[in-house]
Parts: C-alpha cells; structure tokens; sequence
C-alpha cells in the first residue's frame, strides 16, 4: 500500500498545482510557465511556517464568494474540477483495490481447484489406486497465471513440489500427501484472511482520509498563505466588487479602513475627494463594457493624501454571461508618476529651451542680416542720396539768378520737397577737424600718424553746413588713409583771403569785405616764417595772392569790424588742406578723378575698392556752398586735396563794443602765435588715444621731439606741389616751436624784464589796493614781486572775503603745502586770473562787489570764447599793459577747475547757494563750510594732481 | 614737585573747562581743526585767529547796530554783515553764533527789522559768552604753559 501511495503521490503533485489555478480563473492551465508555483511543504519543514503572515488586509464576504463559486461560470468550472478531480482519485483508489481483491480472489479459486484436484485425485487412487500421473503436469497449469501487472505481489506462493518420502502409491504415501496438501489448505485460507483484513484496513484508511472538503481547503489554506506571503509588501490592492460595485472583497497591504467601512459600499461611499467619482465611474465603465481594462487615476483624497493609482479592472461573468461584478487591482504609482512628470516637464523644458534658442539664432540672424542691410543702406545713401541732393543745392543756387516767375515756382516747388537745403548753423572748425581724425584714428588700421592743424586765425566760431563739411572732410581722410600705407595723414585749416573766383562769382558782401581787409589793413608785424610759406604756398596754389594778402584774417575780420561797424557778419575764407604721404596719383589720372564712378585704374579699383563717387561728391558739396576743390599730387609721395570755402562769421553784439582793449586783445590774439591755433596728433602707437595740446603745453611736447623729426619725412622725394601745400606747415611748425623755445626758454628772462615784471608791478599796485586789509593777500603779491616769473607761484586762488576763513584756510594749505593766492572778492579773481594761469580756483560763493558765480560765469566765457567780453560787460576793468602782456604768454583754452566753497544751507528758504547752481554756473565740485582739513586735502588730491 | 602737581591740575581744569565748552555747544568740531593746525611753527595760531574773530565780530557788531538803527535800513548791507560774521563764527567753531546768524539771515531775506533787532541782541549775547569762554580758555592755556615753564629750569 505505502508503494501504492509513492505512486499516486506523483500524480496528486501534479494535482496540486492543478488546483490551485483552479482558484484563479480561466488563464491558468496546465502547461508550463504557470503562474503561480506552490512548493510543497517538506516533510519535516515547511517555509512558510517561517514566515509571518498577517492575514488581517483580507477582507472577505464570505457569502459572496459561496455566490461566486455557485454562479459564477468561474466558480462553477472550478468547483467542477475540483469534483472530478476528487472522482478521478476516488475511482483510481477503487481501482487498485479491486484489482487486489481480484488478484486474491484468484489465487483463493487456484487453490480450491488444486484442493479439488487433490480430493479427485485421492478419490482416483482409492477406487483404482494405478494411475500415476505426476504432479508436475499440475505445476505447468499452475503457471499458466500470469504476474499480476503493477502490484508487487507480497503473497509468497509455494510452488514447491511436495517432497514425501514414503513410496509412491503407498497407503503411507497417500496419507502424507493428503496431509501435507491438508497443510497447505490451511495455510491459503489463513493468508486470505489476511488479505481480507489487510483490504478491510485499507478501505478504512480510505475512508479516513476520503474527506475531500478537508483536502481542499488545506491546499487553499496553502495557497492563501502564498498569496499574503507574496502579497505582504506589494503596494497593491486587490478587490472585488459587485455589480452595483459594492466592495465584496479587499486586499489592501495598508489597510486604513475596518471591514464594516468597505464592505457594502462603493468606492465614493467610502472616502471622498479627487479622482474617486472617476475610479468609480472607470469601474463602471469596464462593467457595461464587459472587458477589461487599465487606467492610471490620480487621487487627492483626505483619506492617504494625493497618490497616483494604476488601476486594473476586470469584468466578472455569470454562467449566463452576465456581468455580476468586477475584479481590481490598483497599484500605487505615485513616485513614478511623480519621475514621469518630472522628466516630462524636463524635457518640456529642454525643447522650450531648444526652441528659444532657435528663435535667437534666427533672431541674431536676422539682426545681423538688418546690420548688413543698414550698412548698405548707410552706404547707398551716402552714395544715391548726396548727389540728389546736391540737385537740390544747385537749385537753391539757381534762385538766386534771374528767372522767370514759372522757372521759380517750378524751383520752389523742388526746393520745398526739401531733399536737402545746406543748412547754416554754427560750429567750431577745430573741433571738427579734431572729431574727424578722431574717428578716423578709431578705425585705422595701420600705422600712420593722424595731424591736424588749426591756424589761430581761424575764427573759434563760424557758420556753415557742418554735417557737409564733416563729410568732405571724412571722405578726403578716408580716402587719404586708404592710399597711404606709411607717414601720415593731415589737415591743415588756415584763412585765406577772397579767392578770385569767390570775388567774381558775385557775392557782393564779400568782395567788398575782402577788399576792405586787404586795403585797410595791411600786416603790421609777425609772421615772417608764415608768410613766407604762404607765399611758397600759394604761388603754386590756384589763388592768385600776393604775399600782402596773408595777413591773418581774423585781424582783418576784427579790424573790418570797427571800420564798418553796421555789419552784423563777415565772410571769412578758409582753406583746408587734407594731405598724406601716401601712393600719390599719377598725372594722367589727375583730370579725371573727379569724375564719377572713376578710379584711377582697374587694379588699384580692386586693390583699394569703393565706387569712385566720393571724390565727385566731395567736389560737388564744396562747389555747392561756393567752393573749390583741387588737388595736387605725386607719385609715390603723396597727394593733398585742398578745398576754399566761404562761412559766416558772427560777431554777435560786440560789434560796435569796439572799445582799444578789444582791438589790442585782438591785435595780440594774432601776434601770439599758438593762442588759438590747435594741433592735434594721433600717433599710431596711442591710437584713439588724443593728444589735444594747445599753446605752450603743445611746445613742450614737440620740445620733446628732436627738430629733425619736423622735417618732412621724405623731401626728396615730394614733388613740387606737394611740398608747396605741405611744406609751409612744417615751416611753420618749426617756426612755432622756435618761437616757443623763446617764450619758455631762452628769451624767458629777457620777457620777463620786458613785459612781466611791468605787468606784474602794475599788477600789485592793483592787488594791493584792492586788499588793503587783507595781509595774507598782499603777501602773496610781494612775494610775486620778488621772484616774477617763478615756478613758486602759487598754483591755487583761494576767492574769499571772510579773514578768518582766509587764515584757516591758509593755515591748512600751508600745512598740506601749498602756498596760496588769496583776493577778497569775483571781480578780483576773475583779475587774477586774466593775469596768470593757476591750477585751481577755490571760490566762496557769497562775496560782495562780485560773487562767485558771476567770476565763475565770466572765467568760463573766456576759456571757450578767448575773449573777455564778459568781464568787460559785468565792468571789470583790466590794466591795459598787463592785458597786453600778461595775454602774451598766457594760453586760455584750460579749463581752470573752479571748486566752490559753500554752507550746505539746511534751512528751506535760506540765501540760494544750492550745488546745483554752482554746476550750472560752471564751477566744478564744492567744498562745504567750514572747510576742514581733509575737505581740502580731498578737494586737492582731485583737482591739483601734482 | 609742587610745580608739576600745579601743572596737572591745570591740565585737568583746561581739559574739563574745554570739554564743557564742547558739551554747551559754545564750539564745535572746527575748533578742534584749528587746534590741529596749530604747531610748532605757528604755536599761536588759535589764539591769532580767534583774536582775528574778536576784532573782525566786534567790527561787524558795530556796524550792524549801525545799520539797523537808521530809519531806512539796508537789509542787503546787514545780511552781508551777517553773512560775514556766520562765516567767521562757523571758520572758528562758534556754533551758537553761527545758528543766531542763520535766523538772523531768514530775518533779514524777509526784512523783518524786528526780528533782525531781536537776533543782533541774541548774537551779541552768544558772541560776548563765547568771547569771555574763550578768553577764559586762552589764560588757563597761559598759565598751565607758565606752569610748565616753571617746573622745568629750562
């Protein structure tokens, strides 16, 4: 039997696992790659029995689940196999056992037909005792049985032939046998006993274990126990719900909920907020629907918070067909729903990103497209719009000639479309020269040296169309710093009289003007160094002019002045050579390179580029405001463009204020060389850098230079013209600089004999009588006296009327070691400085006979006009022999810094002494009272670098 | 011994009569600056300047009295005396001058004679108290230098 059972224990094995798919519908069969895997518990171990199963999450309606295995198709199949299942075992069982009955059966009927045998036998040999045949035959019937199949047989069956000694056919024989045989029976009939009751056992052990509900229940008490085992720590829940989706049953691993609060009830009985209404309604859905399907549901409930379930609903069918509930399974995925999002928004983010930068690419492209567009719009314009524009201009030129009323309108009308009118506006020549090398240094890109150089009798002020002017002058700068690869580039400004053809060509006002200048007032003195470079100058230049006529305009202008005092402006001519060391232009290219869209040849178009129109515009523009434009060359040495323009000089209401000291100011305006005129350099190792140095700072630095280094670079090799246009500025140049070195060095002594110390003697006899009372001041003058001309002068001009405020003030000044000048009031200090030059102007502002301001106003004018007509205007006289020399030497085109002294008022409506009116009157800082010490020393420190 | 023990007190009367002109706002931190001024090479300096502000505020008293006592009073002539004398008290530290001669500007702007009058009276007062504290400053200045003198031989 224990045979028996080892092999039918295979089969239940597999019956095991058979059965328990059976609980888990239809998809799991019988094949390999099952589901779920029961080991069977070892015989002495069990794993499960390790493991602690908390059987509580399971929630289980119980009623239910009997109404699921008897309705549900599910449950019915199930319930079927597990019935025949039980059958088939039962049947297997009957089966063996009969089999073993049978096989006891016939070993019982062999042994009765031997007996039988046996008795006939016995009877045979009783009524004839002779036959004798051997028992052996018996034996070959006996084993005519065939082995019982798949039962070990355990019943011994003795085929041994019964060994009897006594003689055959013997009484005694025959009594042995039938002794023996007698032995044997009972012998077989003990063992079916046996047989009987070792089947009788069995049946009852059948019994024993023939419960089937016991059988069952302990595979699923297994397989339940996997289950949570499985289950323990799955972020799952399992439910089953009915068709009015009531909760029969649930698995939840968190269980927050008792029984009595889910089951019966649906999901939005239960618990509220977000996502519930939509589980419920997805349950729903799959119910009507019948099929199963998965759904991601994002709840925000009071009940665990905001979680993101994935929720796997399946429809639960009746025998019929008929949904009578579902099946779920949600599983919490919250965090990688979160990591979805997350990554999501990532790469949202990157392709945001990658489109902003697209947008940007396209943007910068389309930027720098607008750019090129503009340059060449910038470029078309200057090179369409000036000769339009230039039509326009020559049609203002025709209204003036005779015309006839239809020829004027059709003009005004031209006009009035206002392409371009040369406007008249005022402006200062040095500053556009200055402004033009400036920006022509800004872009150069090799080493040439940049100059520029104003004469000083250039008026500061003139009228014209500055924007053509400053086209001109570029053009030609360009066009100079195009063709010139080493040396440098220039341009010199210097007033010329009346040209012949400016004379002819019909300005009345000029004519008479020039002619009044040249007649009325030929050169008195200076300028031998000048004219005679004028003369060599002009004798090559188109300009017929006789070395009389170079005398400085603005002498003219001012003398002009005060013969004809009614005339409110006069016409000053000036010249402007624009010359560079450069290639030079062949003579045959000469006479058409003013012509449009011409280049000196093809290679050089390729070489240098550009169009060729912005020499005829040049031309074109000056021959518009009544000028020419001419230029002389050589080949490689150098070209020098030079254009002769008239502009308007205003001489505001000063014209009939001609008063001696203006006229001498004037006369010593001229005689002085370098007091108005301005050079500028940009030398190429400094590029952008600018040296803007005026008067004697200027000396000083060409000083520096060695006066070879003023000579032109390459004489020899400038050809005639050139060196008539070019050389007198260096001629003059060098002259200038002698000059200087007198000035400064080696005459300085003798000047100061001559002119400075009378200026300086008349000087303190003003001094002193203005401040009396004041001592500190009048030191000041004495020491002025004994060392004139010294450095020791003091640097600083302390404006001040209050004696204490000028000892306090000079007792720190001592200490930080500066010795100052000190007058009492405006009007002294605006003396004081059109006597010397001084470092820095300390002003009170509050002072009697003239304050601060006003002084600060009145300096300020001078510095930009050169003139004191602001002094002369406030009353302020000067003594005539000091203003003379004193203006000699002294260049006025510093701005001298002005600091205000002041009481920072705290009261509202207090005497107006405001920074912002110290600004707007032209001082530069202040400092606030009462001055200490380190107000002045900062003050010091920022406006007296030593 | 006597005359060093005399020099501290001095120096303790000097340090405490100067730190209360402070504290009373008879001066203010420009004086210290005067102080610094003072040195070896110039070791009367502070005295001069305030002697310099004596006479210049005496001066300008007078004329104030002056111009405010005629019939038609130039207002312009008194500011600028004022003015003046603000300056002077604000260049040595006199602060409570220096504030009387601010109002006394306002009155002045306004051309209020009555207040003008008020504020010289007020001025005259801040200026002759500030006058005897200095004064009073300057001889215990003397006298701890006398002392000093005296304790030392040389």
């Amino acid at each position: 039997m224990v045979c028996k059972m080892e092999e039918t224990d295979n089969r239940i094995e597999e019956m095991d696992i058979e059965i328990l798919p059976s609980m888990w519908p239809e998809d799991i069969g019988f094949d390999a790659g099952k589901q779920f895997n029961v080991e069977r518990p070892g015989q002495d171990q069990d794993m499960l029995e390790e493991v602690t199963i908390m059987e509580e999450p399971t929630i289980v309606d119980f009623q239910r689940l009997i109404e699921l295995t008897n309705y549900s198709e599910k449950g019915s199949s199930q319930l079927t196999y597990l019935v025949k299942h039980w059958e088939y075992k039962q049947a297997n069982a009957v089966r063996l056992l009969r089999e073993e009955l049978d096989i006891l059966s016939k070993q019982r009927e062999e042994v009765e037909l031997k007996k039988l045998e046996i008795l006939e036998e016995h009877r045979f040999e009783e009524d004839s005792y002779g036959d004798k045949r051997p028992i052996s035959i018996l034996d070959g019937v006996y084993d005519i049985w065939p082995p019982i199949p798949r039962v070990k047989n355990d019943v011994v069956v003795h085929n041994k032939s019964v060994e009897i000694d006594a003689e055959y056919d013997t009484v005694v024989y025959w009594k042995q046998r039938a002794l023996h045989l007698e032995k044997l029976l009972q012998a077989s009939v003990e063992r079916e006993n046996g047989l009987v009751e070792k089947l009788e056992e069995s049946i009852k052990d059948l019994e024993r274990q023939s419960s089937p509900v016991e059988e069952l229940s302990q595979i699923l008490k297994r397989a339940d126990n996997f289950l949570h085992f499985v289950l323990q720590n799955a972020p799952v829940v399992i439910g089953h719900q009915d068709n009015e989706l009531r909760y029969r049953f649930i698995y939840n691993h968190f269980p927050s909920l008792q029984e009595q609060d889910i089951i019966g009830r649906t999901d939005v009985e239960i618990f509220t907020g977000a996502g519930v209404k939509e589980s419920q309604d997805f349950k729903r859905e799959v119910l009507e629907k019948k099929l199963p399907a998965k759904r991601e549901i994002t709840f925000e409930t009071e009940l665990f918070g905001s979680k993101t379930f994935l929720i796997y609903v399946e429809p639960v069918f009746s025998k019929s067909g008929e949904t009578i509930g579902i099946n779920y399974m949600g599983m919490d995925v919250t965090d990688q729903v979160r990591k979805r999002e997350k990554m999501a928004k990532v790469r949202e983010e990157l392709a945001v990103q990658k489109a902003k930068e697209t947008e940007l690419n396209k943007t910068i492209h389309i930027t720098e497209e607008t750019m090129r567009a503009k340059q060449m719009l910038a470029t078309m314009s200057h090179e369409i719009r000036s000769p339009l524009s230039g039509v326009v201009s020559m049609a203002e030129i025709l209204t003036t000639t005779k015309l006839d009323r239809e020829q004027r309108q059709l003009l005004e009308v031209m006009l009035s479309s206002g392409v371009m009118k040369l406007e008249a506006t005022k402006f200062r020549p040095r500053e556009v020269v200055k402004h033009v090398l400036q920006t022509a240094a800004a872009s150069l890109q090799k080493s040439l040296t940049l100059e520029g150089h104003v004469a000083d009798d250039v008026p500061i002020e003139v009228v014209g169309d500055v924007l053509r002017i400053r086209q001109i002058l570029t053009n030609l700068i360009s066009n100079a710093v195009k063709f010139t690869h080493e040396g440098k580039v220039g341009i010199k400004l210097y007033v010329v009289p009346t040209p012949s053809w400016g004379r002819e060509e019909g300005c009345n006002e000029i004519t008479c003007l020039e002619n009044g200048v040249k007649e009325e007032k030929p050169k008195s003195h200076h300028h031998i160094h000048e004219n005679g470079s004028y003369q060599k100058n002009h004798s090559n230049g188109d300009e017929p002019r006789t070395p009389n006529k170079t005398e400085s305009p603005r002498v003219g202008d001012m003398d002009q002045d005060q013969d004809q005092s009614h005339s409110s402006e006069t016409t000053v001519w000036i010249r402007c050579d624009v010359y560079d060391t450069g290639i030079g232009i062949p003579e045959n290219a000469l006479h058409t390179l003013f012509k449009r869209y011409m280049q000196v040849s093809a290679d050089h178009a390729r070489k240098y580029g550009g169009t060729g129109l912005g020499l005829a515009i040049c031309k074109q523009l000056v021959e518009l405001m009544g000028g020419r434009l001419t230029v002389s060359s050589r080949e490689k040495c150098g070209s020098t463009f030079t254009f002769v323009l008239p502009y308007k000089v205003s001489n505001g209401g000063d014209s009939s204020d001609d008063s001696d000291e203006l006229s001498d100011m004037a006369n010593h305006d001229a005689a002085s060389d370098d007091a108005t005129e301005s050079y500028f350099q940009f030398q190429p190792r400094t590029l952008g850098s600018l040296f803007n140095s005026n008067g004697s700072s200027r000396t000083h630095k060409l000083n520096g230079l060695p006066p070879s280094s003023y000579a032109f670079p390459s004489t020899d090799c400038i050809p005639e013209e050139t060196v008539s246009v070019v050389k007198p500025i260096s001629e003059s140049a060098v002259s200038e600089n002698s000059n200087h070195d007198r000035d400064n060095g080696v005459f300085e002594g003798k000047k100061c004999q001559d002119n400075t110390t009378d200026k300086l003697e008349n000087h303190n006899v003003e001094a002193s009588k203005d401040s009396l009372e004041v001592s500190p001041c009048q030191k000041q003058e004495k020491s002025e006296t004994k060392v004139p001309c010294s450095t020791l002068e003091p640097k600083i001009l302390l404006v001040e009327d209050n004696k204490i405020n000028i000892m306090v003030a000079q007792s720190m000044m001592k200490q930080l070691g500066h010795s100052i000048e000190v007058v009492n009031n405006g009007a002294e200090a605006v003396k004081a400085i059109h006597r010397r030059d001084y470092g820095l102007v300390l002003m009170d502002v509050h002072m009697p006979v003239m304050n601060g301001l006003q002084a600060t106003r009145i300096i300020r004018s001078f510095e930009e006009t050169g003139n004191w007509e602001a002094a002369e205007k406030a009353g302020i006289e000067f003594n005539d022999s000091s203003l003379q020399k004193s203006h000699a030497f002294m260049p006025s085109t510093k701005r001298i810094p002005i600091i205000a002294i002041m009481k920072m008022q705290m009261t509202a409506n207090a005497l107006s002494e405001s920074a912002e009116e110290c600004y707007e009157n032209g001082m530069d800082s202040f400092v606030s009272k009462p001055v200490t010490f380190q107000k002045l020393k900062h003050c010091l420190e920022q406006y007296l670098p030593p | 011994m006597a005359g060093s023990g005399l020099v501290l007190q001095l120096q303790k009367q000097l340090g405490d009569y100067t730190t209360s002109l402070f504290n009373e706002g008879f001066l203010d931190d420009q004086f210290n600056q005067l102080q610094q001024l003072q040195d070896e090479s110039n070791p009367d300096f502070v005295v001069e300047v305030v002697s310099l502000f004596f006479e210049d505020s005496d001066r300008l008293l007078n004329e104030l009295a002056k111009a405010l006592n005629y019939q038609n009073t130039d207002f312009r002539k008194v500011d600028a005396h004022v003015h003046q004398l603000k300056g002077s008290s604000s260049s040595i530290g006199a602060q409570r001058v220096q504030r009387v001669c601010i109002a006394f500007r306002n009155h002045c702007e306004a051309q209020n004679i009555e207040g003008c009058l008020n504020c010289l009276q007020q001025v005259k007062q801040e200026y002759t108290l500030v006058k005897n504290k200095l004064e009073t400053l300057f001889k215990l200045e003397r006298q701890l230098l006398a002392a000093r003198r005296s304790s030392f031989p040389m």
